[in-house]
């Protein structure tokens, strides 16, 4: 099985150690990745904001690239959903890569089989379960299941966890004041929880909301779901 | 095809910052959506067979959709094979037009009304005002919105954003038989309306309604309520005008049963609505002696020439996707500039009325694309997936956002070449010792402050991934 990394680009750009760490745990449970290079965009920021023709050569750009590979793994679900659900009907030739691409907890569990993946996080952890995971992909339980897993982890639920955080893309610069709102509500459920660390499958939900968690100095970081499922007791995060 | 009522409404965005500051608007919202979300939820649970009911219902809207011609045909030879009279109107100023001049031929200038999105829709109340006659809301929500001169911000709760306290100055403000004394407690200000409109019923010659449903095969109008003062406008006055959109048809009762399953459920949590009007034509010594059926195109045939915005036709008003979704919670419904507020608004009002106005080139936008209205839909539409068809057509062709056009190609050119994206990367790299602090960026310009207003953006890494990957040969330098 040949199996390539989509790592999306805003965690190329941004939030590396989240490539690391997708990278780390999946050679630990024993299958290498590619990265291929000439991956950039899923183009879901042109197609959401309504600039459709400027998503259309990334949707091809991404079925070239990914094209030989048997497997496509992602660390974002929201990416994941817009290759899946829509760059088949935007461009119905992308159909057959698009299917084979899976988010990281769909192709642990899935693909792998796997729950538990030898990971140590002792601390307390909240999971936000993105919109585009539970929504688009219905990923459902497979994060949990896998967090659970963890050795050490203080997993405390996250109440109304299902509320979008108010990201939604440019929609977080076209209507500020709605998404501060939302965004307020999410910091406020997570600091109830007491939790040390927010995580989700997601960095660009965790980029908004963690950026109102340091500009109320909540005292809570934000860390990816693949982050804490590379810790372990070794080599901790 | 215009609602006269909302011409030069702000922009979504500008409405919605006015309703996130005010603090008991946004508790009277967040209290009651919370609320029907969690009695909604219950209520579709107990159906083992909810997701085949809601293909059922999808299935059953889509073929009236697609032969829209021969079910109204049909439905206007029942109708009027039953003793009814069907008119037919292009938009609103001919509704409008068709429902005056059928008053005036009574010689009455009152109506009492039910509650009716369309009759929102094409502002007939303020057109009826004009001509002469008083049009009287009978539904206790739409009466408070009437008596407070106000717009309704909810489908089925149209006074959602008023408190009790609200409604009873509303009520001893322009109630002209309001008791004296009247408390805030929901017994008295029920007890105040009841009295008030019951006079109305008893007087009242000509009643004017919406439609839920129409049955073609039987030409049966079908309208569901909770208060009895449908069926008092239905079944008291002598003449009974009904204005219906086009799209409302069900071909046979067997297709209404499903609806009757969805709609109550969906709408206020109610396993059956606690009245079910259902009338076919006239009838000598029952009801009304003359019936009229207005059938309002207002563009939706225009809707219905769009394949993928046509789903929005679907939608049985129950308002489901208002009660789950964070913005509407947030922003309120006076925000969307339409009686039709929420997710369904946000999809239907740009289709309806074209996407020209602030407002409306605005709409497509009023959502994080969180996907909760689709999941609550009981008759499935996608609604993001017509919100972003929408967005396509708002950059084709509505407002100019020259600085957006210009940042959206530059972004596309970088990121459809590799080589441009890890020079951009780099060039972000090497910026990060001068915009943030703290590993953190408080402050962003232009456009981009909208972001740090609030929050703050992340300082770009030492090295992207590509950077990373390239130079320790895939980790294994590592």
């Amino acid at each position: 099985m040949r199996v390539a990394l989509f790592l999306t680009c805003v965690n190329d750009t941004l939030y590396p150690g989240t490539g690391r760490a997708v990278v780390r745990l999946l050679r630990r449970l024993g299958h290498d990745v590619e990265f291929p290079s000439g991956q950039t965009c899923c183009g879901q920021m042109h197609l959401n904001t309504g600039y459709r023709r400027q998503a259309l050569p990334l949707v091809k750009g991404f079925a070239e690239t990914f094209g030989p590979y048997d497997a496509i793994v992602t660390p974002s679900a929201s990416c994941g959903a817009m290759v899946r659900d829509w760059h088949p009907r935007l461009a119905p030739r992308a159909a057959g890569v698009a299917s084979r691409v899976y988010e990281l907890t769909e192709f642990l569990v899935d693909v792998l089989g796997v729950t538990d993946v030898g990971a140590s996080f002792p601390h307390r952890v909240t999971y936000h379960p993105t919109c585009h995971s539970l929504r688009m992909l219905r990923v459902g339980d497979r994060p949990l299941r896998l967090l659970r897993e963890v050795r050490g982890i203080d997993l405390v639920e996250l109440p109304d966890a299902a509320e979008c955080c108010g990201f939604g893309g440019t929609f977080a610069l076209k209507n500020p004041e709605v998404s501060a709102a939302m965004c307020a509500d999410k910091v406020t459920a997570v600091r109830e929880t007491r939790a040390g660390a927010l995580c989700a499958a997601d960095n660009s939900c965790l980029m908004h909301i963690g950026g109102a968690l340091t500009r109320t100095r909540a005292g809570v970081r934000t860390v990816h779901l693949a982050e804490i499922l590379a810790s372990t007791e070794e080599d901790p995060l | 095809m215009t609602m006269p009522t909302y011409v030069g409404m702000p922009s979504f965005p500008d409405a919605a910052r006015r309703a996130v500051a005010d603090p008991r608007l946004r508790a009277n919202l967040a209290r009651a959506t919370t609320t029907i979300r969690g009695r909604r939820a219950d209520a579709v649970a107990e159906l083992e067979d909810w997701p085949a009911l809601r293909e059922a219902g999808r299935q059953i809207k889509d073929h009236v959709l697609e032969n829209l011609g021969h079910y109204l045909r049909l439905l206007e030879e029942k109708v009027a094979g039953a003793g009814g009279t069907v008119h037919w109107a292009r938009d609103a100023a001919e509704a409008n037009r068709i429902v005056a001049d059928l008053v005036k031929a009574t010689g009455e200038s009152e109506v009492v009304k039910v509650k009716s999105m369309a009759t929102q829709e094409i502002g007939l109340n303020e057109f009826l005002a004009g001509e002469g006659i008083t049009a009287h809301e009978t539904d206790l929500a739409e009466l408070i919105v009437q008596l407070g001169d106000d717009r309704p911000s909810h489908i089925l709760v149209p006074a959602i954003h008023r408190n009790r306290s609200d409604i009873r100055d509303i009520f001893l403000r322009a109630m002209d038989d309001a008791p004296e004394g009247l408390t805030d407690s929901p017994a008295a200000l029920a007890e105040a309306a009841r009295r008030h409109l019951r006079a109305k019923f008893l007087s009242a010659k000509v009643a004017v309604s919406g439609v839920n449903f129409a049955v073609a095969d039987t030409g049966t109008l079908v309208v569901l309520e909770s208060e009895g003062n449908g069926r008092m406008c239905l079944t008291l006055p002598e003449t009974l005008i009904s204005v219906m959109g086009v799209e409302k048809i069900v071909p046979t009762w067997r297709d209404l049963e499903v609806f009757l399953q969805l709609l109550p459920r969906s709408s206020t949590a109610e396993r059956m609505n606690p009245y079910t009007s259902a009338w076919t034509g006239v009838h000598p010594g029952d009801g009304p002696r003359d019936f009229h059926l207005v059938l309002l195109d207002n563009g939706r045939t225009a809707t219905l020439a769009d394949e993928v915005g046509r789903q929005a036709l679907r939608c049985i008003r129950c308002s489901a996707c208002l009660n789950v979704c964070p913005v509407y919670q947030r922003a309120g419904g006076h925000a969307y500039g339409s009686p039709y507020p929420g997710p369904i608004g946000a999809i239907l009002s740009p289709q309806i009325r074209g996407i020209g106005s602030d407002v409306d080139a605005s709409l497509p936008y009023a959502s994080s694309l969180c996907g909760a209205c689709f999941d609550a839909c009981p008759v499935a539409i996608d609604i993001p997936e017509v919100l972003v068809h929408l967005r396509a057509r708002a950059v084709e062709k509505g407002p100019r956002h020259p600085l957006e056009r210009v940042a959206m190609a530059a972004a596309g050119w970088t990121l459809r070449s590799p080589t441009r994206l890890a020079l951009a990367q780099r060039g972000a790299s090497a910026s990060r010792r001068l915009v943030g602090r703290g590993g953190r960026i408080r402050r962003l310009p232009g456009p981009l402050s909208a972001w740090t207003e609030t929050r703050d953006a992340p300082v770009p890494p030492p090295e992207s991934f590509r950077a990373w990957w390239a130079r320790t040969n895939g980790g294994e330098g590592e």
